[in-house]
C-alpha cells in the first residue's frame, strides 16, 4: 500500500515537473515559405505573409502551443536553408517527392495536388496532348516543370520560369502558348484573369503536399502530424479550407 | 558560311557526346543524364558571349567616337548611353526589356515582337547594349591617355580627324586599352549567367534546372568548373590577341627591360 502511494506521489511529482518544464519553455519554432505562391503563400500589401500555407501554419503552432516565427524564403534556396538549420520546418505547398525526401524528412501530407494546364481563351487548345509544337511555361523547381520537361519535353518548347508570377506575365503578354501549374493557384489566378481559361483534364500526378522538417527531427514531425489529425478533425482544417476554396483540397 | 555554321553544330555534338561517355563511369547517374544538359548550356553561353562582345565592341566604337568627339549633338547622348548603361544593375535591364517591354506583348511591339519574344535575343541584345557602355569608357582611357603633342603632329602633317583616328590614335589605344577590355571580357561571361532569369537555359539555367530535380549541390561545382574552363578559354583567346598585336618597344615595360 505505502509502495503503490509512493509510486503514485513520484508519478505526479515527475508528471508536475515535467509539465512545468514545458510549459516553462514553449517549443519554439521557426518556419519558412516562399510568399510568392498565392493564394497558398503570398505577401500582403502591408508585406506580411498570408495565404493558406500560413493559416495552417499558425493553427497548426495554435493546436500545439508553440511559439512560431515565419521568415520568407526563396524556393531555390528553401531546401538547402532547412538543411543548415536556418529555420525549423518548411511549410510552403512544398509536394513530397523521392528527390527531396533525400534531403529532408516530411510529415503527412496537408492537401493534395494535381497539375492543369491553362492558355489563352479560344486558342482552340484542347489539353495537354495538343501541345506540340507549342511554347509552354513553367515554373522551375516544380513538379509542374518536371512534368512538362518529362512529357511535353520532345514535342514542345518548355520555358521554365524563377517565379509562378514571372511565368503568369509570360502567358499574359503572349510569348507562351500554354503554362503548365498547380491547380490550386492557377484556380486563384483564373479568377481575375478573365481571358484565360483551363484546358483539358486535371493531370493526376499522385502529389502530396507535405510539411518538411529536417530528417532526424522526429520529434517535430510527430508534434504535427498529431496536430494535423486534430484540425482535421475539429474542423479548423475545413474553416480555412473554405476561405480559399469552394471544395476539399484535402 | 552555311558550312562554318554546320561545322560548328557538328563539334559542339562530338563535345558533349565524347566528354560526357567518358566522363559516365565516374558517375552514371548524374552524367548521363545532366551531361548532355551542362554541354547545352555551356555553349549557349559561348554563342551569347562571343556574339555579344563581338557586337558591343562594335557598339562601343560608334559610341567612343562621338563620346570623344567636340560635337556635342554626339558626345552628350552618348555620355547620356554610358551612363545608363552603367549606372543600373544588368538584372534590372534584363528584366525592363524583358517582362517590361515584352508586357506590350504582340499588339503593342509589331513586327519587333518576334524579337522581344525570345528570352534568347532579348539577353543577346541586353548583354550587348550593356558591354558596349563599358568597352566604350574603356576605349576612351586609352584614347585619352595618348600623349597631345601626337595629335597635334598628325594635324601638321595635314591629316584629316578621320585620317588621324585610323593612323594614329586608335592602333594605339586600342593596346593600350587591351588588357582592360578582357578584363570586362570575363566580367560579362559571369554576368551572363543572369540570363537565366528571363527563360534562357544558358550554362546557369541548365544547372539550376539539373539541381532542381535531384537537390544535389555538387551540381553548382560542376558548373562553376564549366565556367572557369570557359574563362581559361578566353583569357588564353585574348592572350593571343594582345601577342599578336604586339609592337616590339611600343609598350613601356617592354623598352624598359632593353638596353
Amino acid at each position: 500500500m505505502l509502495k503503490k502511494l509512493l509510486t503514485v506521489a513520484l508519478v505526479a511529482t515527475i508528471a508536475a515537473a515535467t509539465a512545468g518544464a514545458a510549459q516553462a519553455q514553449t517549443m519554439q519554432i521557426r518556419i519558412a515559405t516562399e510568399g510568392a505562391y498565392p493564394p497558398f503563400n503570398m505577401k500582403n500589401a502591408a508585406g506580411d505573409l498570408v495565404g493558406f500555407d500560413i493559416d495552417i501554419a499558425n493553427a497548426l503552432c495554435a493546436e500545439m502551443k508553440a511559439e512560431c516565427t515565419m521568415v520568407a524564403q526563396d524556393w531555390d534556396g528553401i531546401i538547402p536553408g532547412l538543411v543548415a538549420n536556418k529555420y525549423d520546418a518548411i511549410i510552403a505547398s512544398m509536394s513530397i517527392t523521392p528527390e527531396r525526401q533525400q534531403s529532408v524528412g516530411f510529415t503527412e501530407p496537408y492537401y493534395s495536388n494535381y497539375l492543369h494546364v491553362m492558355a489563352k481563351k479560344g486558342s482552340g487548345l484542347s489539353g495537354a496532348d495538343d501541345l506540340s509544337g507549342k511554347s509552354v511555361g513553367a515554373e522551375r523547381s516544380t513538379v509542374a516543370s518536371q512534368w512538362a520537361e518529362d512529357n511535353l519535353g520532345r514535342t514542345a518548347d518548355v520555358k521554365l520560369y524563377d517565379t509562378q508570377t514571372a511565368a503568369y506575365s509570360d502567358l499574359d503578354a503572349g510569348r507562351i502558348d500554354a503554362m503548365v501549374s498547380d491547380i490550386y493557384p492557377a484556380y486563384d489566378w483564373l479568377q481575375s484573369h478573365d481571358g484565360f481559361e483551363f484546358i483539358g483534364d486535371n493531370i493526376d500526378i499522385d502529389d502530396k503536399i507535405g510539411i518538411a522538417i529536417r530528417k532526424n527531427d522526429t520529434e517535430l514531425r510527430d508534434a504535427f502530424n498529431a496536430a494535423l489529425k486534430t484540425i482535421r478533425d475539429n474542423g479548423t482544417y475545413a474553416e480555412i479550407n473554405a476561405k480559399y476554396f469552394p471544395f476539399d483540397i484535402y | 558560311m552555311f558550312d562554318l555554321v554546320q561545322t560548328y553544330l557538328n563539334l559542339k555534338i562530338a563535345a558533349s557526346d565524347s566528354i560526357c561517355s567518358a566522363l559516365s563511369p565516374i558517375s552514371p547517374e548524374l552524367f548521363v543524364n545532366a551531361c548532355p544538359r551542362f554541354f547545352d548550356g555551356f555553349f549557349v553561353t559561348i554563342e551569347l558571349l562571343l556574339l555579344s562582345s563581338v557586337l558591343g565592341f562594335l557598339i562601343a566604337l560608334a559610341v567612343v567616337l562621338a563620346r570623344v568627339s567636340p560635337n556635342r549633338f554626339l558626345s552628350i547622348p552618348a555620355h547620356a548611353y554610358i551612363y545608363v548603361f552603367r549606372g543600373t544593375p544588368l538584372l534590372v535591364q534584363l528584366w525592363v526589356l524583358y517582362y517590361g517591354l515584352g508586357s506590350m506583348g504582340a499588339e503593342g511591339l509589331g513586327p519587333l515582337w518576334p524579337f522581344f519574344k525570345e528570352g534568347w535575343w532579348v539577353g543577346l541584345l541586353t548583354l550587348t547594349l550593356n558591354t558596349a557602355a563599358y568597352v566604350a569608357e574603356i576605349l576612351r582611357g586609352g584614347i585619352e591617355n595618348l600623349p597631345h603633342g601626337q595629335v597635334e603632329a598628325a594635324q601638321a602633317c595635314g591629316m584629316t580627324w578621320s585620317q588621324r583616328m585610323r593612323r594614329i590614335i586608335f592602333p594605339q589605344a586600342i593596346r593600350i586599352a587591351w588588357p582592360a577590355y578582357g578584363n570586362e571580357v570575363i566580367l560579362l561571361m559571369k554576368a551572363s549567367a543572369l540570363v537565366s532569369t528571363i527563360t534562357v537555359m544558358d550554362l546557369m539555367g541548365q544547372t539550376r534546372t539539373i539541381f532542381s530535380r535531384s537537390y544535389d549541390l555538387s551540381i553548382f561545382l560542376y558548373g562553376a568548373i564549366l565556367y572557369l574552363v570557359l574563362a581559361g578559354l578566353l583569357t588564353l583567346g585574348l592572350r593571343l590577341v594582345e601577342a599578336r598585336m604586339a609592337i616590339p618597344s611600343f609598350t613601356q615595360a617592354k623598352s624598359s627591360r632593353q638596353p
